[in-house]
C-alpha cells in the first residue's frame, strides 16, 4: 500500500541527525564510551600474571642459594624483593597481601647441592586466594625446579666423567600461535569491538524511539501519512552511521594506541561488522517496542549486556561452560561475532573459516530485523 | 449536503472493555463541531478512529469521503491533527519542526517553502522561527503545533483538547484563529472541557461512557432539555446517565 517516499524518509533522516547533534549525552556516549572502554579493558582488565611480589627466607646464605634466588628473578614471574627471617614474618607478608609467594630455603641447601647425590629442599608457599595467580606461580616455580635439577644433574654427571649423559632423552618444544606473548590485551581488544558496538548502538537506538513515545511525539507522527518503513529507515540509518564512526574509532585506537594490528583483512572485518550492526539495531528496536520509558530501555539494555559479557566467550571460554549456559550463550549474536572478529584479528583467517559464524549472524540479522520491523509497524498502528 | 464526517455505528473494543459503542453522526463540511464529555469518556478513541490511526471493531465511517477502514492513508494526507500535548520536538527549533512536518506531508521544493511562509505569516511565528521549542511558552507551543498541522492545507482539522493548560489570552487568540479557518471553509472537530469554547461550535456532541448521548447545535440542545447554560446541561446529562449506567449499579451493590 503506497510507494516509498524519499521526501518523507529524508525529512525523518534530517530530523534524527538534528536530534543527535543537539543531544550531547548521546554524542558523548557514541564517541567517548568506545575509547573509554578500550582504555579501561586494555589496561585494567589484564589477566597476564607476572612480577608477583615474593618474599624470601634464605637460611642457607650461600652462593648456591643466592644463585637460586637470581634464577627465580630471571623467570619474570616472581620478584623476590623482600627478605625475612622466620615463618612469623612470612605469614604477615602473605596475610597482608604484600607478597603472593614465599620461598623458604633451608640452612642445609648449599651443602646438599654440593654433596654428591644430595638433595636440596625448597619450600614454596603460594597465596591461593586468586587461583589464576596461584596456578601461574606454581607452574613457574615447578618449571624452575625442574630446569635447575637437570642443570645440577648434568654437572654431577659430568664430574663423574659421563660427558654424554647431559643430553635429555625427550625434548618437548612448545610454541604459541596467534598471540605468541599470550597477552590478554591482544585477546580482549578485538572482542571489545563487538561489545562496544553492541552496548552503544542498542542503547542509542532504543532511546531514540522510546524518547518519541515518552514525549508523545510518536502520537503526532502516526496521524501523518508516513509509512512505517520510511520512519524506520530514517530513524535507524543515523545509528548505522554512528556505528561506523564508533567502529573506526575503536579500530584506530586498537591499531595506533595499543599496537594490536589485525592479522586479517580490514574490509572483511568492516563488512561482517555491518551485519552484526544490523542485528544490534534490531535488538535496540525490539527493546524500544517493549520499553515505555528511557529508563526501562536502559535497564533492558543492561539485562542484555551482563549475560552477553559472561556467556559470549568475551571473558570466559565457552568450551568449559555447562551445556545449558553454552546454549544460552548461543542466543547472543555477540558470541558469533566474537569468533569472527578474533579470527580476523588474531588468526588472520578469511571467509573459508568464518562462513559458519557469518551464516548464523546473517540468520540472526534477518530474523531479528523481521520481528523488530513487524513489531514496530504493529505498535505504530 | 457535502459531509466531512459520516459515522455509522462506530464501536471500538479493547479486549472486553468497550471504549466506544455505537456512535453515529454526520458533520457537514465547513462546520465546527465540539466533543464534550468527562475524562475517559472515549473522545480520544473516537477521534483516533476518525484519523485513521485506530481501526474500529464494528461500524463504518467515512472522513472527507474516504473510508477509515480501507483508505486511512488518504485521510491522513488530508487532515490536520493536534493533541493536547502539542507533540513537538522540544530540542528542535520552530523552523526545524515545520521542516520536518512539511517533509512528512510530502511537501518539497518551492511548494514547501511557500506553505511554510504562509503558515508562519498566518500564525505570526516570524520572530520565533529560530527559537528552540523548549524555550517557548505553552501558548506559543500551541500555535506552533497548529502551524505544523496546517502546513499541508488540510480540509479537516482535528483538535484533541487543544486549549488544555493554556492561559486565557492565548486561548482566545487560538479560538479566533480556529473560527477564521472555519470561515475559509475548513471543517473543524475539537474536543474540549471548556463550555465557553463549546458554546461557539456549530454542532456539539456529548460523549459519555463511549456513547454519543446527544448531538445538535448548542441552542437546540439547551432548548430540548430546558437548561439555561451548557454547564447545567452537561451536569444534567452526566447525572442522568450515571444513574442508569449498569456499571454504577454494580458499584453501588458491591459497595
Amino acid at each position: 500500500m503506497g510507494r516509498f517516499s524519499w521526501v518523507r524518509f529524508l525529512a525523518v533522516l534530517k530530523k534524527e541527525f538534528l536530534h543527535i547533534r543537539r543531544d550531547r549525552a548521546s554524542l558523548i556516549m557514541a564517541m567517548v564510551m568506545p575509547i573509554g572502554m578500550l582504555l579501561l579493558f586494555g589496561y585494567a582488565v589484564n589477566t597476564d600474571v607476572d612480577h608477583l611480589p615474593t618474599v624470601i627466607w634464605d637460611q642457607s646464605q650461600t652462593t648456591d642459594s643466592r644463585d637460586f634466588i637470581a634464577s627465580i628473578r630471571n623467570t619474570q614471574y616472581l620478584d623476590p624483593d623482600e627478605y625475612v627471617q622466620g615463618y612469623h614474618q612470612i605469614e604477615s607478608y602473605l596475610d597482608s597481601g604484600k607478597a603472593r609467594v614465599a620461598v623458604i630455603i633451608p640452612p642445609n641447601f648449599g651443602k646438599e647441592l654440593q654433596r654428591d647425590n644430595g638433595q636440596g629442599n625448597v619450600q614454596v608457599l603460594v597465596d591461593g586466594s586468586d587461583p589464576t595467580i596461584a596456578r601461574a606461580a606454581m607452574s613457574a616455580v615447578q618449571m624452575l625446579g625442574l630446569n635447575k635439577s637437570l642443570e645440577i644433574q648434568g654437572v654431577r654427571l659430568a664430574a663423574r666423567g659421563a660427558a654424554l649423559g647431559t643430553n635429555m632423552p625427550l625434548n618437548i618444544e612448545t610454541r604459541v600461535w596467534y598471540n605468541p606473548d599470550m597477552k590478554s590485551m591482544v585477546f580482549n581488544i578485538p572482542a571489545l569491538i563487538g561489545l562496544i558496538l553492541q552496548n552503544v548502538i542498542a542503547m542509542l537506538t532504543s532511546f531514540s524511539i522510546v524518547r518519541e513515545k515518552e514525549r508523545g511525539t510518536m502520537e503526532q507522527v502516526v496521524v501523518t501519512p508516513i509509512r512505517s518503513l520510511e520512519l524506520l529507515m530514517g530513524k535507524l540509518l543515523p545509528f548505522v552511521f554512528i556505528g561506523f564512526v564508533s567502529l573506526t574509532l575503536i579500530l584506530a585506537t586498537a591499531i595506533f594506541w595499543f599496537g594490536v594490528m589485525p592479522a586479517g583483512s580490514i574490509p572483511l572485518l568492516v563488512i561482517l561488522s555491518t551485519i552484526f550492526l544490523f542485528t544490534i539495531l534490531a535488538i535496540g528496536l525490539l527493546i524500544s517496542s517493549v520499553a515505555k520509558t528511557q529508563l526501562q530501555a536502559m535497564q533492558m539494555t543492561f539485562i542484555l549486556i551482563l549475560p552477553s559479557i559472561l556467556l559470549s566467550g568475551f571473558i570466559f571460554p565457552r568450551e568449559t561452560m555447562p551445556t545449558f549456559l553454552k546454549i544460552i550463550g548461543g542466543l547472543f549474536p555477540l558470541t558469533y561475532f566474537l569468533e569472527i572478529v578474533r579470527g580476523i584479528f588474531l588468526k588472520g583467517v578469511g571467509m573459508e573459516y568464518l562462513w559458519q559464524d557469518t551464516l548464523i549472524l546473517c540468520a540472526f540479522a534477518i530474523v531479528l530485523v523481521g520481528i523488530a520491523a513487524k513489531k514496530f509497524k504493529k505498535n505504530l498502528d | 449536503m457535502n459531509l466531512a464526517i459520516d459515522c455509522q455505528g462506530l464501536v471500538k473494543r479493547f479486549g472486553t472493555y468497550t471504549a466506544v459503542q455505537g456512535v453515529s453522526f454526520q458533520l457537514p463540511a465547513g462546520a465546527i463541531m465540539g466533543f464534550v464529555g468527562p475524562n475517559g469518556a472515549g473522545k480520544t478513541t473516537l477521534i483516533r478512529m476518525l484519523c485513521g490511526v485506530l481501526l474500529p471493531t464494528e461500524g463504518k465511517a467515512t472522513v472527507l469521503g474516504y473510508d477509515v477502514l480501507t483508505q486511512p492513508e488518504e485521510i491522513k494526507q488530508r487532515i490536520g491533527y493536534m493533541s493536547q500535548k502539542f507533540s513537538l520536538y522540544e530540542d528542535l527549533t520552530v523552523k526545524e519542526n515545520l521542516d520536518f512536518y512539511a517533509g512528512v506531508y510530502s511537501l518539497h521544493g518551492k511548494t514547501a517553502q511557500e506553505q511554510k511562509a504562509r503558515v508562519i505569516k498566518r500564525i505570526g511565528l516570524l520572530e520565533r522561527t529560530t527559537q528552540l521549542v523548549s524555550s517557548l511558552s505553552g501558548g506559543w507551543k500551541q500555535r506552533v503545533a497548529l502551524a505544523c498541522a496546517l502546513l499541508h492545507s488540510p480540509q479537516l482539522l482535528i483538535l484533541d483538547e487543544p486549549t488544555a493548560g493554556v492561559d486565557p489570552v492565548s486561548r482566545r487568540i487560538f479560538l479566533d484563529l480556529i473560527h477564521q479557518l472555519a470561515k475559509e471553509g475548513m471543517t473543524i472537530l475539537v474536543s474540549t472541557h471548556y463550555m465557553d469554547e463549546a458554546a461557539t461550535c456549530d454542532y456539539l456532541g456529548f460523549v459519555f461512557y463511549g456513547r454519543l448521548i446527544a448531538f445538535g447545535s448548542p441552542e437546540d440542545m439547551k432548548r430540548k432539555e430546558a437548561k439555561e447554560t451548557l454547564d447545567d446541561l452537561f451536569i444534567y446529562y452526566v447525572e442522568h446517565e450515571a444513574s442508569d449506567d449498569p456499571r454504577n449499579l454494580v458499584l453501588r451493590k458491591g459497595g
